[in-house]
Formats: structure tokens, C-alpha cells, sequence
């Protein structure tokens, strides 16, 4: 049976799946700032990157077992300042694992070509490569390594830390707290990387490279250690999305968790305009808005189908993408 | 570094506000949100007919009891096979005839019957290799089993070229019971006899006007949806009726097309992996109707995972409830919970314990014991038809609570 079109259900609940639709485009923003700035500095489409994602959110469950916290059913809900200083911690866990992950997969699977000067076809694979292996850790032996608490074949248990609970409506669409944090933490931490790349000595590094590889070594930049930088930002960012990915749901954290919302937030830097640092955050909210609208008028299966599809448009009028690619340009 | 590090700071600052925020508006510690998920249980409300009307259980007072009374005797060699002994379902059901032969065998010192467990795996391909073992053994007077449908189908017409009996304790395919095989019986109700009488349970018994059926993608999904909708009839609302995906994880469109459409109940059509989040998502976003599904939801994980959003949630299975005695029993010999199928298991063991102590010493014998039998077991009546179906079979609604 063929998908029916609803309109009606659109105007409907207009506003609430605009609501959900920014939580998850502030998700999909932050892991498509770590596919941007890893173009913009080395032209290479880091497919492994949805893979160091997925082992932000295992850093992040990993940290809060390590607190203690066992999976159950209920969200904790146990007061204000543990669940903030819990949840911070859990972010920071998120973001050392995948902070981490990326630096080494920078390491191990990129810096090698780079020494050999191996054509981009080879990088891409490599990318392609390295994600398999990242799963397939997680799969067979990330459970053999903790004894089955972690990994395998089917989702984790959820933690939950906080149930969702209604602040406020706007115009009949309910807002939880989770929502405002996800959007709040994500806007800000993507807010701190614009400052970082465009306002501080380091940024600028990073862009002149971006720029022309070759002046900026001759300026005295280190090209591999804005490599690392920009894999370690990038890596950080992702872990930092996982904790937020994890709040909204909380049954996601699995092998293969990564690899769909990758795809998708690849989608939103190339919307934004790939290796543009903004482009990657306007692809990222209107992405996760329009997947929203096109799934309640098209069918909820037609979700992917929908974010591939005004990608494709965008592309047509706008090869480029919407900001087109910039990090080279100083924008600041 | 110019200065950025104080904005830094600042836009730290706000990260932490957004943070503080989930945290604030959290409840305060409260020894009623934890731990209340652990009470949850999945119990057993009530049987149905296929006109999904509530059937007592005349079943358990005087169930048949494998012991007999001790003073049967037969060949010390004398072996009941089963099949699945390793896959998870397959230690529920292979427990259950453990069970019912000890009981047997304890008091009964003239016939120490034998168990052999055969395991396929589950896999249609290594089906009929395992068998091709079971039949030739000579020993092997009857067989639990298979335990899948899908080997069954691949085995079903060696058995009864070999004549063996063939009781399955869980496979639910439809089809099988056309085959013609006179040795095959089934111990639970069907696929098509569980989505109308669950269908017909919503809209009689529980009097739910509008349902929304959401189903998955997998064949056990789309089957079973479009059976309940089909027996739903008008109840039925299809401006809800959802498709959702098998390891789909997020489902906030379809909760709002839920909300919007205020249905008096939510039928999902699927399994426990993404009926536990969809479940929790839709309480989330204040949606109270009831939430009903089947045997694919019908598993302590899906409690486990949804935690309180799964209370009140109807749950319905072919298999039937153990009773506390055979519980306890259970639990003692194997220092493990039973399991769904475990009592259909011990059901049909014995029978076929029936059928060695009244004296039947080949497999025809054993076949014609089970084709003529009529009697109560622990979770119902076994009496079949000639195509090897219950001559009632009635599904059960669980509810958590």
C-alpha cells in the first residue's frame, strides 16, 4: 500500500514536529561540524566519523555505569544538581571517547596515506574500511572485552537519567525540557566552535590550511598538528551529540546506532554547503525540520527517503549547497 | 588567542545553563521512580475464544500428571527426542520436558525413560541433517519438536515418511497443518487464529471504538496487522494506521499522528525492540490509550526496556500462563524462571509419557496414543482434530501490572 499524502496531518501538529525536528537538526548539526571541518582541511569525506558517534554514546553509558548507574526502566529523576553534575560528566565521557577515537583513527588509518601521498580515491575507502572495523568492534568484541555488559548484537539497556517533562507550550506543541536542552547545549557548544575557529590563534591555523596547505606551512602553521586539532574538535563535537542523541533516545545506543544519523548529518554539511562551518548547522536544523514535516505527510517509513530527497533538490539549484563551501574564507 | 577565551567561558556558560535546565526541572529524588519498574510483571488476565470472548480456564485442577503411578514399565533405552535444545526459546521448551520426564521417571522404576536433545539451530538448511539423525536412531520412540516453523516445514515430510510422532510446543505457522501429515500436532493455537481473536477482544470484550494499528516491516509484522485490521473492521481508524521500521528507535511522527487522531487503543504489530521505546515515547508525548500487542511483544525485556510507560499494556500469546506449583518445580530443577512455551513443553511430554506407560513400545503406537487423546494439561485441554490442529485453541491476554 502506497503511503497517504496527508497535508491535513501537517497543519495539524505543525509546530510540535517543528519542535522535534530542531532537537534532532541541533543533533545532526554538531556530528555534521566534524565531517565539515575534516573537508575543509583535508578535502577527505570521513565516513568513520557516524562511527565515532556511535562510541560517544557507548563513552557516555560506559561513564555513567562507571558512577554506578544500572539500565532500568524509569528515568532516575533524582534532583537537580546530581542529575546536572551526572550529566556532565557523562558528556565529558562521551567526549573522550569519541575526542579520542577520532584522533586515533586520524593516526591509524589517515596519516599513514598521508606519508605516502595516496590518491583521495584511497582515503575515501579507508573511511569506508575503518567504519566497518568500528562496528564490528562494538558487534563481536567490545562484549568479550567487558564481559557482555556492553556491545553485541542488541541495543544497551537505557539509562535514563531525566524523563521528559513538559515546560511550557508554544502554540499547542508541548516543549520538555529535553528538547530546550538538546537545542540549547547544541547551539551553544556549535556557537564555542565558530568562536574557536574564527576568533582564536588555533582557528586560525585551521583555516589557513583549509586556505592553501602549502602557505601555511611556509607561515610556520603545522599542518599536522591542525590535522589532529581538526579530528579532535570534530571527534569531541560528536561525542558531545551523543550524550544529547542519547537523551532523546534512549534505546539507540547500539552497534550500528551511528550509522544512519552519520549519513544524514553527512547530508546536513553537504546542505549547509560542505567544509562551511555555519552551512553545517543550517544543513543540520533544517534537515531535522523537513524530515519531520516530509515523514507526517508522506508516511513515517519515508523518513530517510525525505531527507535524501531535499538534498537531492537543494543540490539541483544549489551544487554548492546553501552557504556554499567557505572554511577556506575567512568569514569572521 | 585575541579574546575569545572569555566568550569561550561564556558559551560554556550556556552550555551548562541548557544542562542545568533538564536538571531543575527533574523531580525531586523520590523513592517511587525507581524501583517501580521492578514490580512490573507480565501476568495473565484472561483466555479468549476467536470471537474474543473470555473462556474459562478449566484447565490445572485435573491436569494430567506425568508421574503416572509408578508401576509402568518399558525398555531402559526408550527415548524422547526434542529439537532446539540450545536456542533460547529451545531451553524453555527442552527444560519443560526435562521436567515432566524426571517427575515420570522418579517414582517409576521400571521405565527410566531417556531424553536426547537435537539442536538445528533454528536454521531451516541444517534441519533436515539433525533429522535424518533423530529418525534412524531406533531408540527415539517420539519427538517434541521441531521448535520453529521454518524447520518444521524443511523436516516435516521426513517424519512422516519415518512416522514419528511430531508435537511442536511452538511453531505457529498456519500452513504446516496442511501438509497432511498424520503424525505432526500442534499444542497452541496458530498465527491465524491470534490476530481475530485478539482483534475481536478489542472491539466485544474491551469495547475500544478507535484503534490505531501500527505495524513494522518484518513478515510476522505486516501478517498479523493486516489480520487485526481486518477483524478490527470499523474500529479500525486508518488515518493512523502506521508502518514503522524494524529497528527503528524514534517515533515522534507517529506519536503525534497518534495524538492527533485520539484512539481509544494502539495495536503494534511487532517485537519488543521497538515496541519498549515506542511505548515510553508515547506516554512521553501524553498519550494514554491502551497499548496492546502480541506474542512478538510478549517478553520480560519489553518491561525491562519500557519500564513503567508498559504499564497496563495488553500483551497476547498462544502459550498459557504457568501455574505456581509448576513454577516452583521449575525452578528447583533448573534454578531459572520458566519461560514462554515451558509449560506447553511439560504439557506434551506428557502425553507422550501417557502413551509409553499405557503400553505403547513403537512410534505408531505413540501416534495413534496422541491421535485419539483427549485430556487437560497444565494450560489446557489437548484433544486435536484430524489435521493435527487443537480442536480449541484459544489465546491469552497478558497484562503488565
Amino acid at each position: 500500500m502506497l503511503a497517504s499524502f496527508d497535508i491535513g496531518a501537517l497543519g495539524h501538529s505543525f509546530w510540535a514536529l517543528t519542535i522535534s525536528g530542531l532537537t534532532y537538526g541541533s543533533i545532526y548539526a554538531l556530528v555534521a561540524v566534524g565531517y565539515t571541518l575534516v573537508y575543509g582541511v583535508l578535502r577527505l569525506i570521513n565516513f568513520a566519523h557516524s562511527e565515532i558517534f556511535m562510541l560517544g554514546m557507548f563513552g557516555q553509558y560506559a561513564a555513567l555505569m562507571m558512577f554506578g548507574f544500572a539500565p532500568q526502566g524509569d528515568a532516575y529523576d533524582m534532583g537537580v544538581a546530581q542529575t546536572l553534575m551526572y550529566l556532565g560528566l557523562a558528556m565529558i565521557g562521551g567526549m573522550v571517547v569519541s575526542g579520542a577515537a577520532a584522533v586515533g583513527l586520524e593516526r591509524v588509518a589517515y596519516r599513514p596515506l598521508r606519508r605516502r601521498g595516496a590518491p583521495a580515491l584511497v582515503f575515501l575507502i579507508t573511511a569506508i574500511g575503518a567504519s566497518f572495523v568500528l562496528q564490528e568492534f562494538v558487534h563481536f568484541v567490545l562484549p568479550k572485552l567487558t564481559n557482555n555488559t556492553l556491545g553485541g548484537l542488541n541495543a544497551q539497556q537505557p539509562i535514563r537519567l531525566v524523563s521528559p517533562s513538559t515546560q511550557f507550550t508554544i502554540f499547542g506543541a508541548t516543549v520538555t525540557n529535553v528538547d530546550i536542552a538538546i537545542v540549547v547545549s547544541a547551539l551553544a557548544l556549535a556557537f564555542a566552535t565558530d568562536r574557536f575557529i574564527n576568533g582564536t590563534k588555533f582557528g586560525r591555523g585551521i583555516r589557513s590550511v583549509a586556505q592553501d596547505p602549502v602557505t601555511a606551512t611556509l607561515m610556520g602553521v603545522s599542518r599536522e598538528r591542525v590535522i589532529m586539532l581538526t579530528f579532535l574538535i570534530g571527534g569531541v563535537l560528536a561525542g558531545a551529540a551523543a550524550l544529547l542523541y542519547t537523551l532523546r533516545v534512549p534505546n539507540g545506543i547500539i552497534y550500528n546506532g551511528g550509522f544512519i544519523l552519520g549519513i544524514k548529518a553527512f547530508c546536513a554539511a553537504v546542505l549547509g554547503g560542505i567544509g562551511n562551518l555555519r552551512g553545517a548547522l543550517l544543513g543540520g536544523l533544517l534537515l531535522g525540520v523537513m524530515e519531520m514535516y516530509g515523514q507526517t505527510v508522506f508516511g513515517n517509513e519515508w523518513r530517510d527517503v525525505v531527507a535524501f530527497v531535499v538534498l537531492v533538490l537543494v543540490l539541483m539549484f544549489r551544487p554548492t549547497g546553501i552557504l556554499g563551501e567557505s572554511l577556506g574564507r575567512a568569514r569572521a | 588567542m585575541r579574546s575569545s577565551t572569555p566568550r569561550l567561558a561564556g558559551v560554556a556558560l550556556v552550555t551548562i545553563a541548557g544542562l542545568v535546565l533538564v536538571g531543575c526541572s527533574s523531580k525531586a529524588p523520590s523513592a517511587s521512580s525507581t524501583g517501580t519498574s521492578g514490580a512490573l510483571t507480565i501476568q495473565p488476565l484472561v483466555q479468549i475464544d476467536k470471537a474474543g470472548k473470555e473462556v474459562k480456564s478449566q484447565a490445572g485442577g485435573t491436569a494430567a500428571n506425568p508421574a503416572g503411578d509408578g508401576k509402568a514399565t518399558c525398555a531402559s533405552t526408550t527415548t524422547i527426542a526434542l529439537t532446539g535444545a540450545n536456542a533460547a526459546l529451545g531451553i524453555n521448551i527442552a527444560n519443560g520436558v526435562k521436567l515432566a520426564i524426571k517427575q515420570h521417571n522418579d517414582p517409576t522404576k521400571d521405565c527410566q525413560l531417556q531424553f536426547k536433545g537435537f539442536d538445528p539451530e533454528g536454521a531451516p538448511a541444517k534441519a533436515p541433517a539433525v533429522a535424518t539423525q533423530i529418525i534412524n536412531d531406533a531408540n527415539v520412540i517420539g519427538l517434541i519438536g521441531p521448535a520453529f516453523s521454518g524447520e518444521t516445514k524443511a523436516t516435516g515430510a521426513a517424519f512422516h515418511d519415518a512416522g514419528l510422532l511430531s508435537l511442536t510446543a511452538s511453531a505457529t505457522n498456519p500452513a504446516l497443518t496442511t501438509n497432511g501429515w498424520n503424525n505432526f500436532f500442534r499444542g497452541l493455537a496458530n498465527d491465524a487464529v491470534q490476530g481475530p481473536s485478539v482483534a475481536a477482544y478489542m472491539v466485544n470484550t474491551a469495547g475500544f471504538k478507535k484503534v490505531c494499528v501500527v505495524k513494522d516491516d518484518s513478515d510476522y509484522g505486516v501478517g498479523l496487522a493486516q489480520q487485526i485490521t481486518t477483524g478490527l473492521g470499523s474500529a479500525a481508524d486508518a488515518s493512523c494506521a502506521l508502518s514503522v521500521k524494524t529497528g527503528d528507535k524514534d517515533f515522534s511522527s507517529a506519536v503525534q499522528s497518534i495524538k492527533s487522531a485520539a484512539p481509544d487503543a494502539i495495536f503494534y504489530s511487532g517485537y519488543y525492540a521497538e515496541a519498549a521505546p515506542f511505548v515510553a515515547q508515547l506516554r512521553t508525548g501524553g498519550v494514554t490509550a491502551t497499548f496492546v500487542s502480541a506474542d512478538g511483544t510478549n517478553d520480560p525485556q519489553f518491561v525491562k526496556q519500557a519500564g513503567s510507560a508498559s504499564k497496563g499494556a495488553l500483551l497476547s500469546c498462544p502459550c498459557g500462563p504457568a501455574p505456581a506449583d509448576f513454577e516452583k518445580a521449575y525452578e528447583a530443577a533448573f534454578n531459572v524462571s520458566s519461560g514462554v512455551y515451558s509449560v506447553e513443553a511439560y504439557d506434551l511430554a506428557t502425553i507422550v509419557l501417557k502413551a509409553i506407560d499405557g503400553g505403547a513400545k513403537d512410534r505408531a503406537s505413540v501416534v495413534n496414543f496422541v491421535k485419539g487423546y483427549s485430556g487437560d494439561g497444565l494450560a489446557r485441554h489437548y484433544q486435536w482434530d484430524s489435521t493435527g490442529e487443537l480442536s480449541s485453541a484459544l489465546i491469552w491476554i497478558y497484562q503488565v501490572k
